[in-house]
């Protein structure tokens, strides 16, 4: 969807554009015809697997790949062939990349003091106490690289990029070499630095947890090629694909043909003989009767129940399974169903429904529903 | 307590090898310096001054020795360091293993004949015709300084290149991207970035080709023509041909004091340069 915008002025202007963007690395297609904007002030993430083509997209918005045909635009301004040293973003590393041989301070004031005319001494340094307080690294000025942990290190890599006041932030797998708890820590950090220096985030991941929790948008990629670009909700809910679905969250899918498209949904006849009523992710017109679909039904979105007369009225499929096994998740718990025709599936159970009848046993017989809303038809791959 | 005995037991070859090779000879050297010339050369024991108050005479070969060794020094490290960084930074692996071969091979040669090669290139049917066929006459190259330090160039280039190929490789390529991220142009981030991170390979190559060099004698001997003369040619001569043992021994002392008061400043600007560092990886 394009939205069209009334009155174009400066702050609507895109931070980064991308148009028609292609990468060839030899016979390598590392980008696929690209078109993209960032807004100011927005927290794009850009999720894939390696070799997607994210990592690609982020060092030619950096200046350090230059795209092989098509426009990269920073601020309404034509960037091609600009190298990342004139370009007014900066970069946090993977692992990152802090200079060895210099100190804190030293490291966060390099980007100032390639400013031509330098700025003065003391603006410098009233600069880098700004910032280390805004990373919460007071008193660290003289410390070493070495003597720091990871989430220090991921602080100060942060701090020397914001200190330029870059138009776009870029950050490319800034938590990958953290543990799991310090992630979960600087993610929220992360978001309430974006919040509070208002600078436009483009982070790039292969963790679709952290895309989704951090983002205002998220671009998914494959091969190349940007296959959804939406909010974290848009696409939980309406993923274009499987691809998507699967990528974002947990998903049971179910093959089958359309059988007949009606007003506000489509039945869909599973391979299994059993035809359900869906809503489609895409538009409706995508599809047409008796072509194949597939069709994904969230575990969290399945009801559980030992008595059949427990299930809601309004169910589009209602069925008997056996418990395969089951996953105690905390808060929630995972079975694993096992029904003669649909074949093998996941459920997700919320605590609260298990306080008042106990949980599932392993083999024991449970009655599975779920509605027309949580059946979703997903457009061609 | 952990017994100290099995590393006492291991380190005792290496500490009787250093005794009788390094700190016996050593103390003879000393002693003989303060001795007098046998009658038919040799050692004479006496206590004199006289030998070290005849140094001056040998102070052209001490001239030599203290311009060449730093000149050469520096200039196997210029032309040392671009091929360096061409090998570690921008050769692709092939060109980079063949250029690795191409300077590794000599070495299977002795130094004496690679040297006596340079002899017939630099001499009167070598590079000198070449100029002349050019139109420069009258060029001479055999048995100047200029040879000299061509040859020591020659000779001592891998010893430069290789400690500081190592630590350029070692430069992880990412903090020359985020030196250029952050506004830094090609040529400040080689002055930033590079050249800070490779010192202590420079420092190693330095080190290794000084030492060397002080020591040298077959290049001057070879390229100077006898007009060149080096500590080492001076040694060679005193001891091997004139037989003055105790006036040798002084001239060999003095170069060893003088050694380790260069070898000492330079080590002590060296640790200035590149204190804090933790991967001091020097020598």
């Amino acid at each position: 969807m394009k939205h069209k915008l009334a009155t174009p002025s400066a702050s609507d202007t895109p931070v980064v554009s991308f148009s028609g963007v292609w990468k060839r690395y030899g016979v390598i297609v590392a980008a696929r015809d690209l078109n993209f904007s960032v807004q100011p002030g927005e927290f794009l993430s850009l999720l894939g697997p390696s070799g997607c083509g994210k990592t690609t997209s982020l060092r030619m918005m950096a200046g350090f790949d230059q795209p092989s045909e098509g426009e990269v635009y920073l601020e309404g301004e034509r960037v091609n062939g600009v190298p990342a040293y004139r370009r007014p973003v900066n970069m946090v590393f993977q692992h990152y990349a802090l200079f060895p041989h210099l100190d804190i301070s030293d490291n966060i004031a390099y980007g100032l003091r390639q400013r031509s005319p330098r700025p003065s001494g003391e603006y410098i340094e009233k600069r880098i106490a700004e910032i280390l307080q805004l990373v919460r690294l007071e008193g660290f000025e003289q410390r070493r690289i070495w003597e720091l942990s990871g989430g220090q290190q991921q602080r100060v890599a942060l701090a020397r990029a914001l200190i330029n006041q870059p138009k776009v932030l870029l950050l490319d797998e800034p938590l990958a070499a953290l543990d799991r708890k310090l992630r979960r820590e600087m993610q929220i950090e992360l978001q309430n630095l974006q919040r509070n220096v208002g600078i436009t985030f483009v982070l790039v991941t292969h963790d679709q947890e952290e895309a989704l929790s951090m983002s205002d948008r998220v671009c998914i990629m494959r091969d190349g090629e940007i296959v959804q670009i939406g909010s974290p909700l848009d696409l939980y809910d309406r993923p274009k694909n499987k691809y998507v679905a699967d990528f974002v969250g947990k998903s049971n899918f179910f093959e089958g043909h359309v059988k007949q498209v009606n007003a506000s949904y489509i039945d869909v006849q599973l391979d299994c003989g059993v035809t359900i009523s869906t809503v489609p992710s895409v538009e409706m017109d995508q599809h047409h009767a008796g072509s194949r679909v597939s069709v994904s039904v969230r575990p969290e979105q399945l009801i559980l129940a030992r008595d059949e007369k427990q299930l809601p009225e309004d169910c589009v499929i209602k069925l008997k399974a056996r418990v395969l096994n089951r996953i105690f998740l905390g808060e929630h718990t995972e079975y694993l169903l096992r029904d003669e025709s649909l074949g093998e599936f996941l459920a997700l159970s919320p605590r609260q429904n298990e306080v008042s009848e106990s949980p599932f046993e392993t083999s024991e017989i449970v009655h599975v529903a779920w509605g027309r809303e949580a059946s979703l038809v997903l457009g061609d791959d | 307590m952990r017994s100290k005995w099995p590393e006492r037991l291991l380190l005792l070859p290496a500490t009787v090898w250093l005794l009788v090779m390094l700190v016996l000879p050593l103390a003879v050297v000393l002693v003989f310096s303060f001795g007098e010339r046998g009658p038919a050369g040799g050692y004479v024991p006496a206590f004199t001054l006289a030998q070290y108050a005849n140094l001056p005479a040998r102070f052209t070969a001490f001239k030599n020795t203290l311009t060449l060794a730093p000149l050469g020094t520096f200039a196997a490290l210029i032309v040392a360091y671009p091929l360096a960084y061409f090998l570690a930074v921008k050769a692709n692996p092939r060109v980079k293993t063949i250029l690795l071969v191409m300077i590794i091979v000599p070495f299977w040669t002795s130094i004496l004949i690679r040297t006596y090669a340079w002899i017939f290139i630099l001499g009167g049917q070598g590079i000198p015709k070449l100029l002349a066929m050019g139109g420069l006459e009258g060029i001479r190259l055999i048995n100047t300084p200029t040879a000299v330090l061509i040859g020591i160039i020659y000779g001592y280039l891998p010893l430069m290149v290789f400690p500081i190929y190592v630590s350029l490789e070692k430069l992880d390529k990412r903090l020359l991207e985020a030196s250029e991220d952050l506004g830094s142009s090609p040529l400040r981030t080689f002055r930033n970035v590079t050249l800070p991170l490779s010192m202590p390979g420079i420092a190693t190559g330095c080190m290794l080709v000084f030492i060397l060099l002080m020591g040298e004698f077959l290049v001057p001997a070879l390229l100077g023509g006898g007009k060149v003369f080096f500590i080492g040619n001076a040694l060679v001569d005193l001891f091997l041909q004139s037989r003055n043992w105790a006036y040798g021994s002084a001239v060999a002392a003095t170069l060893v004091i003088v050694m380790l008061v260069v070898v000492s400043i330079y080590m002590k600007l060296v640790m200035r340069g590149t204190n804090q560092r933790k991967d001091m990886s020097l020598l």
